[in-house]
């Protein structure tokens, strides 16, 4: 038979498939199916689009990608869990080298540096959140998210959790799934004037069976909760555990939530190096202080570092292998598997090059800009540019009740003038009526700001 | 000229050694790795410092303890680590069996960094991403005609994270049948993969594991023993990671089904079934794909992957939304099913993931995933029979042909030389191989476990099997060798036991590091 050998699948070669065979003592391959019941085989092709050649490939794929309009095409102040920053070139060029995209799950000793990196990434997250313990990073913010509240269930053995009502909407519904059914949740009400958590509700929902309180700071609505250490105190009263998720990029200028009384700290790397991707991005963290109880529950990989038995190296390795499910099935704590760390890679990669000043740099121009946002949204009659009163970071609320246009119209008009309007917030957060979540970073310059804001004024005005 | 000799088996390979410190190490204080976009004058005019605004209670009092390093030096010592890390592209990856280790078409990682895909925010407009939706829809479409599957869903990035949206369905759907009390136990068998007894732990299920009979094959008659009006679901792999396929799936999948439960599929080992058999038929209600795996993804570190999740119709309304639907020439996300389990990741999943399989698929054609599977199975029947023939080396259970994997097991060798498949594990990075022990618990003693997919010539198949040809005879006449190897790698060996597995010594981190060794000077 002449067949085409395809360029990805060298033993396509026939007289090497014969060659094979004839030390397999086979006739044929398909005869090495023979496991495989006649009536479960397949008869004929399945009924798939034809192969391209890479030419053909690249210009269908690219025709199909043309389709798209990209964020470097139209202005984005799209947040809420996924955001546009700058990325260093370095980032890039370490996260697609072909040793990093390639590797697996190598041995300390042929994957040394894969293991250092990690390591790495863990220690200059540490720095960040200034805690000691950071795993290998999970799926994104929400898993991390329900990770840390199950350890908490873990740490207490009780079964109740507290989240805030201000928690996106988004990891709530992975949150909840993932502690279902083993978990009960409820939700602590806010301040509608300023996000601020409702320490009365707190209170009362507070009893002694609670294992955590979760909520973000800064939060999915972009205002900076302040409350930290009164929260801290009221949980010390039932000794229930305190999980704040936090976006890291605000770690430069803002408190880590490790210094007003946080046990278990979460978040998503993607700020730190990582292109949107279309949500492709996300990678989730957790970080804890270095108590055994609360090392033993974590269900990820620790890389460790270690001497070796020659002097002057260093080696890595898992710190408390047997507490995952790799080595204990179901016995182990959750289950591990594949996650995201060539992202940890990336976000340790991007941790160095920004340093302490450049964390504390690219924070501070971020609250300016999002700052002069809100300013200049405000001056435009019946818009009102932070609808909370509360300091926030990277993102507001701007409210669009009086001006007689729903944010669908609103945003709609904006992708005709080649932007993209904040997060419709009516469904996820009916309470603001017609209210969008406005993401503002240090990639946005004034004339970015001014652009919009005329924009909003001209589509206002017709 | 003289003619340069160069018969030797196996590869005199020297891993990379730069002896790099950790970054924090290369801290000099006033060196910068990179120039922010500034704030604009008019801006800080406005506004003033911008963190003035900050509670003071919620202001960061000094900075990180982050190091300053300049770009260069940022740059040599991470891909100094790149060259102390041996990637698939670098090693003939068979070693790591039940991961699919594959070629990673080039063009595909150009493709997925074209910024129409990698600068969009999962929240545009639909409007404006038609291309993007286009690509999760036509690889859905592809995806059921491989499986058979009606529907899927990309969101889920891992296996692990498909297993576990898999085993959240079960749960709902016992739920909305009013049976989600009685019905709390998950069968699976001893040679699926560990995440499908953890994965179906932590969505509460009481785990009933099947052991194989004399053959290797998972006991029908256990089955039927264990089955009962509390059997919530099946999951099982197949084949397993034995590389045995169960030829009495369709036995299974109705027995479950009799006694009510819902069987889901792990087909991370499905290299070796593209084009020739099918979860739809063997009765499955669900399955999944690793898009890393099966369809050419890079496996990145471990990630971000994909686990493309497929149901069938009946279960279409259980799955994580969004999902990708497409009418009148126009594609469109679909949030509202009825009994959706919620999310299992944030937004999409990852999108990359999804363009690089769908770009693979159609490199291939339908023609090309039969020859994927072919190949594979041909490659691993070729080294079945060449590894039999290594002196200590065999493979327990059914003899005969095994399909895209097998579990090898070195008990032999082991008991006449001492050599154990941790040491051989070690001696093969010395000729720049990557080989691991196969997943615990070890039923199959001193197991590694091979699967060289479609991706290597026999060459490459013939230079793993010099290694470990060479390795046995190491062993076996002089297995110090062995046994202090590594010789050529980065770095020497650790004490794994001492350093890792005790809360007195284990540092994750550097901080922790130092604060030990000043406190309890346990490394000089």
């Amino acid at each position: 038979m002449s067949q085409k050998v395809h360029p990805y699948i060298p033993n396509m070669v026939p007289e090497v498939q014969t060659e094979m065979l004839k030390v397999i003592g086979a006739e044929s391959i398909m005869e090495l199916f023979s496991g495989i019941p006649e009536e479960l085989q397949l008869k004929g092709d399945l009924k798939l689009p034809p192969a391209l050649t890479e030419y053909e490939l690249r210009r269908h794929i690219e025709g199909i990608l043309n389709k798209n309009t990209s964020t470097k095409e139209y202005l984005n102040f799209l947040g809420a869990g996924c955001w546009q920053h700058f990325i260093p070139a370095v980032c890039d060029e370490i996260n697609q080298r072909s040793e990093f995209l390639t590797a697996y799950a190598g041995e300390p000793y042929e994957d040394h540096g894969r293991f250092q990196a990690l390591y790495e990434y863990q220690s200059l997250l540490a720095e960040l959140v200034d805690m000691d313990v950071v795993n290998v990073p999970t799926f994104d913010w929400g898993q991390a998210a329900a990770t840390s509240i199950r350890m908490a269930a873990r740490i207490t053995g009780r079964k109740k959790v507290l989240l805030a009502k201000t928690v996106a909407p988004e990891r709530i519904k992975i949150i909840i799934n993932y502690g279902s059914p083993e978990l009960e949740f409820e939700f602590v009400q806010f301040d509608t004037k300023s996000g601020a958590m409702d320490l009365e509700d707190l209170k009362e929902k507070l009893t002694e069976d609670v294992a955590a309180l979760y909520f973000e700071n800064p939060s999915y609505l972009g205002f900076i909760e302040a409350q930290g250490t009164e929260i801290s105190n009221l949980l010390k009263e039932t000794e229930t555990l305190m999980v704040v998720g936090v976006d890291p990029i605000s770690l430069g200028v803002l408190a880590p939530p490790s210094h007003y009384g946080a046990d278990i700290v979460c978040g998503d790397l993607q700020p730190l190096g990582m292109h949107m991707n279309y949500s492709g991005g996300q990678a989730g963290f957790i970080a804890s202080h270095n108590e055994v109880k609360v090392v033993s529950e974590y269900p990820s990989r620790l890389f460790g570092i270690v001497p070796t038995v020659k002097e002057g190296e260093y080696g890595f390795g898992d710190v408390a292998y047997e507490r995952t499910s790799f080595a204990q099935r179901e016995n182990g704590k959750e289950s591990v598997g594949t996650q995201t760390a060539l992202w940890g890679i990336t976000a340790g990669v991007y941790l160095a090059l920004l340093g302490p000043n450049g964390m504390q740099e690219v924070g501070q121009t971020i609250m300016q800009n999002s700052q002069y946002a809100a300013q200049e949204l405000n001056k435009i009659a019946a818009v009102t540019g932070s609808r909370l009163h509360s300091s926030f970071f990277k993102e507001f609320i701007v409210d669009f009740n009086q001006t007689g246009y729903s944010v669908e119209q609103i945003n709609h008009r904006l992708i005709e003038k080649k932007i993209f309007g904040g997060k419709d917030l009516s469904l996820e957060f009916p309470e603001f009526g017609q209210s969008a979540l406005f993401c503002v970073t240090e990639v946005h310059t004034k004339e970015d700001i001014d652009h919009l804001v005329q924009a909003i004024k001209d589509i206002l005005a017709k | 000229m003289k003619r340069i000799q160069r018969t030797s088996k196996t590869r005199d390979f020297h891993q990379a050694k730069w002896n790099e410190p950790i970054i924090f190490e290369l801290h000099q204080p006033g060196e910068k790795g990179v120039e922010l976009p500034p704030v604009n004058d008019g801006i800080a005019s406005a506004v003033g410092d911008g963190t003035s605004a900050i509670p003071a209670a919620m202001r960061r009092k000094s900075k990180p303890n982050l190091p300053e390093i300049g770009q260069a030096r940022v740059l040599r010592h991470y891909l100094r680590l790149s060259q102390e890390t041996l990637g698939s592209d670098f090693n003939v990856e068979i070693g790591q069996g039940t991961c699919t280790m594959k070629y990673i078409p080039r063009i595909n990682e150009l493709l997925i960094r074209d910024p129409k895909m990698m600068e969009l925010h999962p929240l545009q407009n639909e409007e404006t991403v038609q291309g993007m939706l286009e690509i999760f829809y036509k690889l859905d479409l592809c995806m059921r005609e491989i499986s058979g599957m009606d529907y899927f869903s990309f969101q889920p990035s891992s296996g692990t994270q498909a297993l576990f949206a898999m085993a959240s369905i079960v749960r709902k759907y016992h739920e909305q049948k009013g049976e989600g009390d009685q019905r709390d136990e998950i069968i699976t068998t001893i040679f699926s993969h560990p995440s499908q007894a953890a994965t179906a732990a932590v969505k509460g299920y009481k785990i009933i594991t099947l052991h194989p009979d004399e053959n290797g094959f998972p006991d029908i008659e256990k089955l039927k023993a264990a089955v009962s009006e509390r059997t919530a679901g099946f999951v099982v792999a197949n084949p397993e990671d034995t590389g045995i396929f169960n030829p009495k799936i369709k036995e299974f999948t109705d027995i479950v089904h009799q006694a009510g439960g819902l069987c889901f599929y792990d087909q991370a080992n499905a290299n070796g079934l593209l084009g020739i058999t099918r979860a739809k038929e063997a009765g499955f209600d669900m399955c999944f794909f690793n898009l890393h795996k099966t369809f050419a993804a890079p496996h990145m570190c471990g990630g971000p992957a994909t686990g493309a999740l497929g149901v069938t119709a009946a279960l279409k309304e259980y799955l994580p939304a969004p999902i990708v639907e497409y009418h009148e020439g126009k594609y469109s996300l679909q949030h509202d099913l009825e009994h959706s389990i919620g999310k299992v990741r944030s937004f999409h999943g990852v999108a990359q993931t999804v363009l690089r399989a769908y770009a693979w698929i159609r490199a291939l054609g339908a023609g090309g995933l039969k020859e994927v599977a072919k190949t594979a199975v041909l490659n691993n029947n070729y080294m079945y029979h060449k590894v039999l023939a290594i002196r200590g080396a065999g493979a327990p259970y059914v003899k005969g042909h095994r399909l895209e994997q097998v579990r090898y097991s070195w008990e032999q060798l082991t008991k006449e030389t001492g050599v154990t498949t941790e040491d051989i594990q070690l001696r093969m990075t010395d000729f720049g191989l990557h080989y691991w022990t196969s997943h615990h618990p070890y039923i199959v003693k001193q197991p590694f476990t091979l699967e060289p997919t479609e991706s290597y010539s026999k060459e490459d198949l013939d230079e793993y099997i010099n290694a470990l040809e060479q390795i046995s005879n190491e062993a076996y006449e002089n297995p110090e060798i062995v046994k202090s190897a590594p010789h050529n790698s980065t770095i020497h060996k650790i004490d794994e036991q001492d350093y890792l597995d005790n809360p007195e010594k284990w540092c994750i981190t550097w901080r922790t590091y130092v604060k030990k060794t000043e406190a309890y000077n346990l490394v000089k």
